[in-house]
């Protein structure tokens, strides 16, 4: 109603043509966009195949939908085309049945959990074997991966056709608000009467979407911001090997990374204790560090505690330095 | 400082809603529009599937020919039939602030609504009457955004994390303390998303083994965060208080349902305002229910902050009650503050619990700065701290809207659903054909209204809702009504039955001497 302005219109194009899609859909919150996108299509009696490291805004758009979930291993496709077959033999037994029940696979681009990126080739092998979509998830990846930012498909080479639905937020690299779906006209159109977070809600702020389309600007201008932020990347990942008793976990190319202890002091609580204090004494050396925050009792597979690090391309190379000894001081001298 | 309640009167106000029903012809003749449109629907989906017309709508890539189809047929019977034919009612963008008056891009369509085009012209000054602008805060005056700009210089849009990591602003302290002290409880905490601080905090609250009761009428948001809960779901009829209490008598008699154990927690949702219907809750009947039962109540102000109260404090204000008896106070900024988010607010224990416990605070982003920058002004206007008396002159003026509206809607004769002193104001249209030419019409006299139908409504009660702000002028309002007027004999949607008082008949003799 009155809600959507000229401005949500072009960021809505621009989008489009960036991803090279045919259509875009604006959502005002990031945890909102793929939460409303999964039940717009999947419901009861739907079956989709999820990762285990699925952030907490993919959980909840599965549970908002009722359909049946099955979980398969982290990047672990062996499990999941097992899964896969299972799923055909029940559908021998009941023909009718399969031909109405849909199916999914979500996955994320780079998942934010654990930090290293899905195999996607295999997954569009997989994707016409078995008949089934693939609904990717693109929040970390977005603006990181690929020549010119466009995500995992570019990275990997792929033609985005083949993606039925690409959902990423706008929070992390086009530092706004809110969130986007893009793909095809004849998926994306649906969510515009049935995607809960569209219909019943107000939209972006004008001055948001106005932020993002600067952004994208940028992010058009110079593909060279890619190159650099990757390059800065894999120094911070290679400085940061080798501190003792703690383990880098995630892709060289990767701007968020995990920091998890080697050895585990036997609770949870005594552990986010251990690195809490890790990341006080770097506080107080002057670098923000954090840890990763979960609901505990609320996920479905808890990853253990870590400290999060996060790299920008506005950061100097001394500046990574700095903050990669100074890591090491800390480890060095709290857990030793 | 106001005076205390004198003796005996708890509630002095007098609480008039109306719920008319149409005569009988109405809906026979309803349910034959509907009737019409199936047939047709029918005999232009045959004609599809034969090749004899053309189908317009994107499909299925070639490739993925035989997947499972991602849509059946008929789930989308009613959008491709009915709602397709007076789509361009919906949707329509704007190039210009939503304030009482705004710009609409025109748009054409040379296929009968499957795609539009714009025409690069713009419809200047058109009266809105679908804008939530209650407080006339939605603005581009310089003056008044100067601090917001302030703040958009220094900080920037993003915040790039969430409140329990690295997301938590001076700023965010800073609108909290400001909204727990507007609302007069001990703590509050915002979250960026209106729908989100429902979906959200409502299952962080309750859990597996409680009871939620839920009114007929609630809003999406709310009933995705009972589902998300676990909890079980009861619902009662909308505002009727021997219904709820029915269902919370068997609640603690009967346990839960095969256990028989006591619940662990009963909450009862409630909205302040809800927005299709015009009504208000009866708050001091429920919270005396809740006190007797011991049950918890949980309230939505989405659309009521602001709107009502004599300092537009919301319905708990407009009923004179205190805000300790309310457990959990829910509302959002997007209305009457013109900005985007929610807030909840009650007791520092609760609020402490959500700041640990919200799945908002543990993977969503916070608001963005200059939003609650803009929040913070509104709130300080309201409140009157800016040193003006500007916030309670809008309230003022919002009343006085409100009720003039209503009492000449209701003088000339249409249907009006809600309560005397809400802001939102729903005119029942009742057929389908009617709602797609309501629109049409109002546009062509530069007015801008919102018509709802199927599915949000029941199928027989489409209506067009009409919200009046602050910032509308006598003038704009007059022009309105006038339009109304002539629109409702020329549709015939003067349906009530109620006699009309002497006034108008006056009113028009002088019209018809003025024209000698």
């Amino acid at each position: 109603f009155f809600s959507q302005i000229d401005v949500h219109l072009e960021l809505e194009e621009r989008l489009a043509k960036f991803m090279r899609t045919e259509e875009a859909i604006i959502y005002s919150y990031g945890f909102a966009t793929i939460a409303s996108a999964i039940p717009a299509y999947s419901k009861r009696g739907d079956i989709v195949f999820v990762d285990e490291a699925a952030c907490f805004a993919i959980q909840k758009g599965l549970q908002a939908s009722r359909s049946n979930i099955k979980l398969f291993k982290h990047n672990d496709m062996a499990d999941l085309e097992r899964l896969l077959k299972e799923q055909e033999t029940e559908d021998q037994k009941n023909p009718r049945k399969a031909r109405v029940t849909r199916r999914f696979i979500v996955v994320e681009g780079l998942y934010m959990n654990t930090g290293d990126v899905c195999p996607l080739p295999e997954l569009i092998k997989l994707k016409y074997k078995y008949k089934v979509r693939i609904f990717l998830e693109e929040s970390l990846s977005f603006g990181v991966l690929g020549e010119h930012g466009r995500g995992i498909t570019e990275h990997f080479g792929i033609n985005i056709d083949d993606i039925d639905l690409i959902s990423a937020n706008m929070e992390n690299s086009l530092a706004s608000i809110g969130g986007f779906c893009c793909g095809r006209s004849f998926i994306i159109d649906h969510q515009r009467l049935s995607g809960q977070g569209y219909c019943f809600s107000a939209s972006l702020p004008p001055l948001l979407a106005a932020a993002a389309i600067e952004a994208l600007n940028i992010m058009e201008d110079n593909p060279d911001i890619f190159q650099t932020l990757r390059a800065k990347c894999e120094r911070i990942h290679k400085a940061l090997q080798g501190i003792s008793g703690l383990k880098v976990v995630g892709e060289s190319f990767s701007p968020a990374l995990h920091l998890q202890l080697e050895e585990s002091c036997g609770s949870r609580e005594n552990d986010v204790k251990l690195l809490k204090r890790v990341v006080d004494y770097c506080m107080n050396s002057g670098i923000a560090l954090t840890q990763a925050r979960y609901l505990d009792k609320e996920e479905k597979c808890l990853p253990p505690p870590s400290i999060r690090v996060v790299i920008t391309v506005e950061q100097t190379e001394q500046e990574l330095d700095k903050a990669a000894s100074l890591l090491k001081e800390a480890a060095q001298s709290v857990l030793n | 400082q106001k005076n205390g309640i004198s003796n005996g009167t708890l509630n002095k106000k007098t609480f008039i809603e109306h719920f008319e029903q149409a005569p009988m012809y109405v809906a026979v003749l309803t349910f034959l529009g509907f009737g019409v449109g199936t047939i047709f629907g029918y005999l232009r989906d045959f004609m599809r599937a034969w090749g004899l017309e053309k189908r317009n709508i994107a499909t299925e890539r070639e490739q993925q020919k035989d997947f499972v189809p991602l849509y059946q047929d008929f789930e989308n019977f009613y959008t491709r039939n009915l709602y397709m034919r007076i789509r361009d009612n919906w949707n329509r963008p704007i190039c210009s602030v939503p304030g009482p008056q705004f710009d609409l891009m025109e748009r054409v369509t040379d296929d009968y609504n499957w795609t539009f085009r714009f025409t690069g012209r713009t419809i200047k000054n058109v009266i809105n009457m679908g804008s939530y602008n209650y407080l006339g805060f939605a603005e581009t005056d310089v003056n008044a955004l100067k601090t917001v700009t302030i703040e958009l210089q220094k900080y920037g849009t993003g915040i790039c994390s969430t409140r329990q990591e690295m997301g938590t602003l001076d700023k965010h302290v800073e609108l909290e303390k400001l909204v727990a002290n507007f609302l007069g409880v001990e703590d509050a905490m915002v979250f960026g998303m209106g729908f989100a601080t429902n979906s959200m905090n409502i299952p962080a609250l309750v859990g597996k083994g409680c009871l939620i009761l839920s009114d007929e009428l609630n809003h999406t948001s709310l009933i995705l965060g009972a589902r998300l809960s676990r909890a079980t779901i009861r619902i009662f009829k909308h505002n009727n208080i021997q219904s709820l209490e029915k269902l919370l008598r068997d609640a603690i008699i009967y346990g839960q349902p095969r256990t028989h154990r006591a619940w662990r927690k009963i909450i009862i949702l409630v909205e302040g305002i809800y927005s299709m219907e015009g009504s208000i809750v009866r708050l001091p009947e429920i919270v005396s229910l809740k006190k007797k039962y011991k049950a918890y109540l949980y309230l939505d102000e989405a659309h009521s902050i602001g709107a009502v109260g004599a300092t537009g404090r919301g319905v708990v204000e407009y009923f004179g009650m205190s805000p300790d008896d309310v457990d959990v106070l829910m509302g959002t900024f997007t209305k009457s503050f013109g900005a985007a988010g929610g807030y909840i607010a009650g007791k520092k224990d609760l609020v402490d619990f959500l700041r640990t416990h919200s799945h908002s605070a543990v993977y969503a982003t916070s608001m963005c700065p200059p939003v609650a920058e803009q929040i913070i002004r509104a709130m300080k206007c309201l409140m009157g701290l800016d040193g003006t008396t500007q916030g309670l002159q809008r309230v003022r003026q919002l009343g006085k809207n409100t009720r003039y509206f209503r009492r000449r809607l209701h003088e000339m004769g249409f249907i009006i659903y809600g309560n005397d002193d809400s802001p939102v104001v729903p005119l029942l249209l009742y057929m389908p054909g009617k709602i797609g030419a309501f629109a049409r019409r109002m546009l062509e006299k530069n007015i801008g209204v919102v018509v709802v139908g199927f599915p949000a409504t029941p199928i027989t009660e489409s209506r067009a809702r009409f919200c009046v702000s602050a910032a509308h002028t006598r003038e704009m309002l007059d022009t309105v009504l006038n339009a109304l007027d002539e629109l409702g004999d020329f549709l015939h949607l003067k349906y009530s039955r109620y006699s009309k008082s002497a006034h108008p008949e006056l009113y028009e003799e002088t019209r018809l001497e003025l024209e000698d």
